[in-house]
């Protein structure tokens, strides 16, 4: 499939340095979506989890022992692996921005997508979701509820980048033009150490403009070519290291 | 007491045996169904499924059933189109195989979708890049194909036969059924094709992805040719099969040879191809993405011994076995083979399936084990019993041994 380039690039950068793995990003995540409480959330696998938090280790053993964070938001590829092969055109990257989408009300959930993606960014509603009491009332109003048996995932909040939009338009901007910082994910909102950042990387203006070009910058997967639009950041060598698959004799 | 409505000239056992035989198949039938019921109440989140295994058994099934009914298309083909007479002795049950296996998927396929309801969103909004949506249009068509080529038998049945008008219907048919052997072949080889291709285009995993032939990837031509090198003889064991049960010779032994021979020159050249594309997989592509062979497996479901399973003692073994004549002709090895054979395409299947999304691709991810539950296994099953019913059916009141009153008439 032919990559689309758009002159406005939402790109996230997480410093795994500073992530301490307390997980509010998963938490306001799952708020701001509208993501059901599962009754028996005991099965990880069938949880929904937009943005996932893993631990990293460097393999040795105490005193040794060092652990790293890594949020797993969806990393809105440049060359999804996901879209080609919905048959369906359920989801798609074709919005300024480059944000792969997912139109839940065409999505059959045959699941294929969440075949093709390696980082197991989709998440598929294995029920109907079920709202505890009172809390239906508490609902984000900006962001749809999913029926049962459709696949979800990360969007970078995308109706907040519609906010920010309508806010440049009232204001007399251009609404494609937006400024640093206007345009937030919740999970950045709720990081308490400040580890994520957020911004269009092709604009000079943008702190990720040259956050991404940090040394210690490094995206997941990089040799499947599928060129995410996360970014993440260590100084740690051994957690650069478990950015990709290496083979022993590769020099890293 | 339902004696007139057999096929001409043939006896059958007595209506009570029947029912017994029929209502012990239908308990795993009804079984299904109530998995079903559930499944459809409360969504597929009752089976062994999870989020790191979108697909499980029931795509494992759905690709097995539909390799193995690959007998139909190729036998119609070569029957039709080649025109090798001999094999009209099988061609009838081969197409009725392969309308079960093709319509057992189908069902499958509807539970398997978590929205089912919108499953016609695949003819409305397709995706042309997406291999799935040719599977789509490919198995419908190619399931309607299956119908016509299936229709004409059901209206020889001796006393539907009776009526001029379908006499006559059934008689067109038949003679355009080169034209329908022609389509169905054409639609047939694409969709076990695009099966193939659906796996081999997932480039995030690194297990199944193969580069390829313009927009096909290898596994697109493995798939088929495993197929073809499979579905024959799996028609030879069902055959088999039913002549055990009934006590019966249904099919010449030279029918059955030849679908061997046939079959094994395909597995042949699949398994030909099949070990290049493994030794370029291994050495050629994994370390372009700093994987070793090694790395692909893991403890015993998904071990290295699927792999030598699949392509030792159920590809090369039973391969050499059908191409060669004395085994051939010996029916206890021509059946053992068929079975590897039968075997080792399902293996591809699962492994193709299960394993290629059970690898953790990221360094840091784990492998995790899937195990389907009972629904899936009930609903399994019931295809399984869908496909006895029918084909007991079909047996018993339907004209598809042309060879049936004369190999049992000296007995
Ligand atoms: S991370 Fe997965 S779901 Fe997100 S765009 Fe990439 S392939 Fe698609």
């Amino acid at each position: 499939m032919q990559q689309i380039e758009f002159d406005t690039k939402w790109t996230m950068v997480i410093d795994v340095d500073k992530c301490t793995g307390c997980g509010a990003c998963m938490v306001s995540c799952q708020a701001e979506n509208n993501i059901a409480p599962m009754e028996d959330g005991s099965n990880k696998l069938k949880t929904l989890t937009w943005l996932l938090v893993y631990e990293l280790n460097n393999g040795k053993d105490f005193p040794e022992r060092e652990s790293a964070y890594l949020p797993r938001p969806c990393m809105q590829c440049g060359k999804p692996a996901c879209v080609p092969v919905c048959p369906v055109v359920a989801t798609t990257k074709d919005e300024e921005g480059g944000i792969v989408s997912q139109i839940y009300p065409r999505c059959i959930g045959c699941r294929y997508c969440m075949a093709a993606c390696p980082y197991h960014a989709r998440y598929f509603g294995w029920f109907d979701p079920i709202w505890p009491e009172g809390m239906e009332k508490a609902l984000s109003p900006s962001t749809s509820t999913r029926p049962r048996g459709v696949v979800e995932k990360c969007n970078f909040c995308h109706s907040r980048l519609l906010d920010a939009r309508a806010r440049a338009r009232a204001e007399d901007m251009d609404p494609n033009k937006l400024p640093d910082g206007w345009y937030k994910p919740a999970c950045l909102e709720a990081c308490p150490t400040g580890a994520i950042s957020f911004g269009d990387s092709k604009n000079p203006e943008h702190k990720v403009h040259d956050l991404i070009k940090d040394k210690n910058a490094f995206r997941l997967l990089e040799s499947l070519g599928m060129d995410p639009q996360v970014y993440y950041i260590s100084r740690r060598d051994w957690v650069r290291e478990q950015s990709d698959n290496h083979l022993p004799k590769d020099k890293h | 007491m339902d004696s007139n409505l057999f096929p001409e000239g043939v006896t059958r056992c007595g209506l009570p045996k029947f029912s017994l035989w029929m209502a012990f198949v239908s308990i795993f039938f009804l079984w299904g169904v109530y998995a079903a019921v559930i499944i459809f109440a409360n969504g597929i989140g009752v089976t062994g499924l999870d989020n790191y295994f979108g697909f499980g058994l029931w795509i494992t099934f759905d690709l097995a059933v539909i390799a193995l009914g690959a007998g139909a298309f190729f036998t119609g083909f070569l029957k039709y189109i080649l025109k090798i007479d001999q094999l009209k002795n099988i061609v009838n049950l081969a197409v009725i195989l392969g309308f079960l296996c093709y319509s057992g998927a189908m069902l499958i396929l509807t539970m398997d979708i978590g929205q089912p309801i919108r499953a016609w969103f695949g003819y409305w909004h397709p995706n042309v890049h997406s291999m799935l949506t040719e599977v789509i249009f490919c198995i419908t068509c190619y399931c309607t194909v299956l119908v016509i080529e299936f229709i004409p038998l059901i209206l020889e049945q001796k006393q539907l036969n009776k009526i001029p008008f379908l006499h006559h219907f059934a008689h067109h048919l038949h003679v355009n059924m080169a034209l329908f052997a022609g389509i169905g072949t054409f639609l047939s080889t694409f969709h076990q094709g695009s099966l193939g291709g659906m796996y081999g285009v997932m480039f995030g995993r690194p297990y199944a992805f193969r580069d390829g032939f313009f927009i096909w990837p290898w596994t697109f031509f493995l798939f088929v040719l495993s197929a073809v090198g499979s579905g024959p003889v799996f028609t030879v064991l069902v055959c088999t099969l039913i002549e055990k049960m009934t006590g019966k010779k249904l099919v010449d032994y030279k029918v059955k040879a030849l679908m061997g021979k046939i079959a094994g020159s395909m597995l042949c050249l699949y398994m030909f191809f099949k070990i290049i594309d493994t030794w370029a997989w291994a050495t050629g592509y994994l370390p372009s993405v700093g994987f070793t062979f090694d790395e692909m497996f893991y403890g015993n479901v998904y071990g290295k011994w699927l792999m030598w399973t699949e392509l030792g003692l159920c590809g090369v073994v039973p391969a050499i076995m059908l191409i060669t004549p004395s085994i051939r002709n010996n029916p206890t090895l021509l059946y053992t083979a068929a079975i590897l054979d039968c075997i080792g395409i399902s293996i591809n299947r699962y492994v193709f399936t299960v394993q290629t999304i059970a690898i953790p691709v990221m360094p840091f991810d784990n492998w995790e084990i899937y195990t389907p539950n009972w629904a899936e296994w009930a609903t399994s099953g019931m295809i399984v019993a869908y496909g006895a019913l029918a084909l007991s059916l079909c047996y018993r009141y339907l004209p598809v041994f042309p060879q049936e009153v004369k190999l049992n008439s000296n007995k």
